[in-house]
């Protein structure tokens, strides 16, 4: 990506966070020009790729415009003025539809903003519009949203993966550079392996849950999908922080992940879970994850064996407490206060015939499994057990980091599936989780940045794993990768958004 | 009508009380609590369960809940948890309470009670921390969810602190049911954590009564009755639910498991639901906040800074001050310390000053419907108007008035009684001229008393009083027309 390119429309919407911002900084662009171009690549390409739920180009342009004048007048600017975003729909916006892809919340205009999004203000980042997700983040295809299904950009017969599918399609598609998505067992890293960018999920508690409507309140984290490791690095920055507002926000101030981010990875040790290596992985997947991992070798790291015994368990655990947690979390819309309210004899039936017309068949199931799995005479055997669970594999990667730095793996088993593939088989759909969940459990965190492309030309991911607050390693190691495989970001294939490139 | 039948059983209760506190905000969230403001102006998007917004756990309720757990005797806990209690109904924002569940932060105190003389030590479970609910507004004829045509929800009320009190089953009558509840109530106010009104249902309890008989140790069955919103209507209740239980048991039936509504007006308690129907509240701990473990220099801070209880100040006032254990008591129930201190440091005798307090300051109060507390006198001026009656300056009678004055906020006693003269006359020149004019006035009746007639004395003292309106001194008066007729 070259700065020649700058003045045209085309140009603008293929750089990174990082060349925008200067571009922008030198004046030789104004922020109106870097969002309107990106408006008008959504206006060209959304159609096809059904990313946005809402685009927000008046408040875009206005917020654009009034970057511009202050910077004009000298007036101080956010670390990331005028670039571009794409907000997942599940982060509380005031006064603007908020509605996590359910009926339940079609209507809903929240009257605060979520405070990663007065942090994104703040960083003067242009929010563009709200993006399409499964149903209250409940599935790894966005085809569990209640309004539409959004397409791969890379395949078009594809899914983008979820539950962030339309924030990944959205930047894969060049509709933004930055995208701000939500990971409760992979919501983030999947997606961003599926359209090949790199996604990120942040240590538990490090960006701030207020505003964020919940899923699972312990596993839920949001973070940054880009196309360059250095972009995520930023906006995690930018949306990172303690938070009062937010009990379960770490206090430790965020870790620095640019300072070092070039440093390579010479005498680094990288750990390889032997139990993710086996069989379940798709050859196209498994050819460019041991590339990666040679790669990885030759840049002067070593790579260390590790096993994680209990993260076999992991997707077990995690599909009771995550329903579990969701079961109690999605009470509150019951028809009483905002959102859909279907009318009934009593307020016990108006709260039923609400419940039963708003949410969606994925989101009921997890409802019927959460419900289930905390009933007395039960929670011991499931809810307790899974905590239980959940402790192991806290152990086992406070076991394997003693013989290694970072952790690798496969993000996903597969590349991206087809729409309908596996939409009528959950049990399949869940085990794409099988890599991403025991970080979630674990609280720590991981990332996943694009190592090639598969037999059928669809982007693989290579996850890293690091420490609770191992930011500043984890993003390392995903630069030296990044820098040494030269990955190029734009769709193309026979289905691709565009056609053979 | 206590029958054969009854005194074969012993009831068994234990009581389980929530105290509304008055911290300066709610629970979770930083909405000032402010009573009687319009439905739905206290609220935020925390307690209205917005999507999205998220709990933090107020320092100060935490502060409340340690504060009555060490007046209660209770060990608090270095780590305690949340729970989520989950059930549908449409004024709990959230469809489920944030409690404190099988890790609270008060374990294990005990209260005494005295009743008929007689002290009884009453063994306290727990106390723990949770949210308030909205208040719903049933429109329709029933009053009730069932049947009403719509209803409304003030979210006001929606996340104000409670502390749950639960005691252990320990209490055996109605009377010590009551004892305990007052008690409880004075130390609450003691502490200042709550304004503890039943009535308001800013404290509520609730019983759960059973019956056994005299010599079992197993406990019978019990029912949970709830609605009681006075120290009264919690006897009431209690008396009625176990006369009922006996009447089932004597009449060859089983008490069941289940809860019961105290009907005040009927004076009965009915079936509200059975143990089938309860829900099941699918408790797990809220992965919103994290554990409470206060900081042990808070909690000694607090064990430090609590003040004088009521069993302390009673003691203090019987063994220090010299009143009587009846008298002690009824100073400390109507929250009369505070002005007896004030008085006896200001140099009243304090059982003089007791007797004003008692006798009439609370009655005044009472009739102002005002706490007996918050009467508006200093203890200077109490000090002052028991000194001026003990000297002869004032009779009882007109003491009386100028304390009324007093109370009407017109300055001092002294001050008043001299505005309004007051003053008795106790000056023996001034008498002996009066009394000198109504010996000659009344000549048959100083002759009967010079003959041995002490009662005619009587009409002498009537007619002195007469003249002087009330103000000579009557013991003076007495004393100057024995030495001026039998010399």
């Amino acid at each position: 990506m070259s700065h020649l390119n700058a003045k045209s429309a085309r140009g603008l919407t293929r750089m990174a966070a990082t060349e925008l911002r200067d571009v922008m900084a030198s004046g030789e662009v104004s922020a109106r020009e870097v969002t309107q171009a990106h408006l008008d690549r959504i206006a060209a390409t959304d159609d096809r790729v059904q990313a946005f739920l809402k685009v927000l180009d008046t408040q875009a342009l206005a917020h654009a415009d009034d970057i511009d004048r202050r910077r004009a007048a000298g007036e101080p600017l956010g670390a990331l003025a005028g670039v571009p975003l794409a907000l997942k729909d599940i982060l509380a916006t005031k006064g603007i539809e908020t509605t996590c892809s359910s009926k339940i919340l079609e209507t809903f205009r929240p009257p605060y903003d979520a405070t990663v999004v007065q942090k994104l203000r703040a960083a003067d980042v242009v929010v563009l519009g709200k993006t399409n997700m499964d149903e209250f983040a409940m599935g790894s295809s966005t085809e569990n949203s209640a309004f539409q299904k959004t397409f791969n950009p890379w395949d078009l017969q594809r899914v983008p993966g979820g539950s962030s599918g339309g924030s990944s399609a959205a930047v894969a598609a060049f509709d933004a550079p930055l995208a701000i998505g939500t990971d409760t067992g992979g919501s983030i890293r999947q997606p961003a392996a599926f359209c090949g960018l790199v996604g990120v999920k942040p240590t538990y508690g490090l960006v701030s849950r207020y505003g964020l409507i919940a899923f699972a309140s312990s596993l839920d984290q949001v973070g940054p999908l880009t196309r360059t490791v250095k972009d995520s690095a930023l906006l995690l920055q930018a949306v990172a922080g303690y938070d009062p507002a937010d009990s379960t926000s770490i206090p430790e101030a965020m870790p620095d992940v640019l300072t070092d981010l070039e440093r390579g990875i010479e005498g680094l040790r990288i750990g390889v879970v032997r139990e993710f290596m086996g069989d379940g992985m798709e050859p196209g997947v498994r050819a460019r994850v041991d590339e990666a991992l040679a790669r990885l070798e030759k840049l002067g790291a070593t790579l260390v064996d590790v096993t994680l015994p209990h993260a076999a368990y992991g997707v077990s655990a995690y599909y009771l407490i995550a329903p579990s947690e969701a079961s109690s979390n999605l009470s509150r819309y019951d028809g009483v206060r905002y959102g859909l309210r279907v009318e009934g004899e009593t307020a016990e039936e108006m709260m039923a015939n609400t419940r039963a017309a708003g949410f969606g068949p994925e989101v009921k199931r997890r409802i019927m499994i959460g419900t289930y799995a905390l009933s007395a005479g039960y929670y011991d055997a499931y809810y307790a057990q899974a905590q239980r669970v959940r402790t192991l594999i806290i152990r086992d990667f406070a076991q394997a980091y003693t013989h290694c730095d970072v952790i690798v793996s496969p993000t996903t088993p597969s590349t991206a599936f087809k729409v309908g593939e596996k939409s009528d088989d959950p049990l399949a759909m869940y085990l794409n989780d099988v890599y991403t969940i025991p970080s979630n459990l674990a609280g720590a965190p991981a990332l996943s940045l694009p190592v090639g492309l598969d037999d059928l030309g669809l982007p693989v991911g290579l996850q890293v794993m690091a420490p609770i607050l191992g930011e500043a390693v984890m993003f390392r190691v995903a630069r030296a990768l990044e820098a040494d495989l030269g990955f190029d970001p734009t769709p193309r294939g026979a289905h691709a958004l565009e056609g053979v490139q | 009508m206590t029958t054969a039948t009854e005194t074969r059983y012993e009831a068994v209760i234990g009581l389980e009380v929530h105290v509304e506190l008055n911290t300066r905000t709610k629970m979770f969230c930083s909405c000032a609590i402010d009573f009687g403001g319009e439905p739905n102006t206290r609220t935020c998007p925390v307690c209205l369960g917005m999507p999205g917004s998220l709990p933090v756990v107020n320092r100060e309720a935490v502060a409340a809940a340690m504060k009555l757990g060490l007046a209660l005797g209770c060990a608090i806990a270095p780590t305690s948890e949340f729970h989520r209690k989950n059930y549908f109904y449409p004024d709990m924002p959230k469809d489920y309470q944030i409690s404190q569940y099988d890790v609270p932060i008060c374990l294990g105190g005990a209260l005494t009670v005295v009743v008929d003389g007689v002290e009884k030590r009453i063994g306290i479970t727990r106390v723990h921390m949770e949210e308030d609910t909205g208040k719903s507004l049933h429109v329709g004829t029933s009053g009730r969810i069932h049947g009403a045509e719509y209803s409304l929800v003030d979210y006001n009320r929606a996340g104000i602190p409670l502390l749950e009190v639960v005691s252990e089953p320990d209490v055996r009558s109605a009377e010590e049911a009551k004892a305990y509840l007052t008690e409880l109530r004075a130390i609450v106010l003691a502490l200042g954590i709550s304004d503890a009104r039943l009535e308001e249902g800013s404290m509520r309890c609730d019983a759960n009564v059973s019956i056994r008989p005299v010599g079992r140790e197993a406990y019978g069955t019990r029912a949970e009755v709830k609605n009681m919103n006075s120290v009264r209507s919690l006897g009431r209740a209690i008396e009625y639910e176990i006369a009922r239980q006996i009447d089932v048991r004597e009449s060859g039936g089983v008490v069941v498991q289940e809860t019961r509504h105290w009907n005040e007006a009927a004076g009965t308690t009915s079936t509200l639901r059975s143990k089938e129907e309860a829900t099941d509240y699918r408790y797990f701990p809220d992965p919103d906040l994290v554990a409470v473990t206060p900081e042990p220099a808070w909690i000694d801070e607090i064990g430090r800074s609590l003040p004088e209880l009521p069993a302390q100040a009673r003691t203090r006032l019987v063994d220090v001050l010299g009143l009587s254990a009846d008298r002690a008591a009824t100073v400390v129930a109507s929250h009369l310390v505070a002005q007896l201190d004030a008085a006896v440091t200001a140099g009243a005798s304090a059982p003089e000053a007791a007797n004003w307090l008692v006798n009439e300051i609370m009655g005044w109060a009472t009739e102002q419907g005002m706490d007996p507390g918050a009467a508006p006198i200093s203890g200077g001026h109490l000090a002052e108007l028991v000194a001026m009656v003990s000297d002869g300056t004032l009779s009882t009678k007109l003491a009386r008035e100028v304390l009324a004055d007093v109370l009407d906020g017109k300055g001092s006693p002294r001050q008043i009684a001299a505005d309004r003269g007051l003053e008795q006359i106790s000056d023996t020149g001034a008498l002996e001229a009066i009394i000198d004019q109504v010996i000659a006035e009344q000549a048959d009746a100083a002759q009967r008393v010079r003959d041995g007639n002490d009662k005619a004395i009587g009409a002498l003292v009537g007619a002195i009083m007469k003249l002087t309106q009330g103000k000579a001194n009557p013991a003076l008066v007495n004393e100057l027309l024995r030495s001026r007729l039998l010399g």
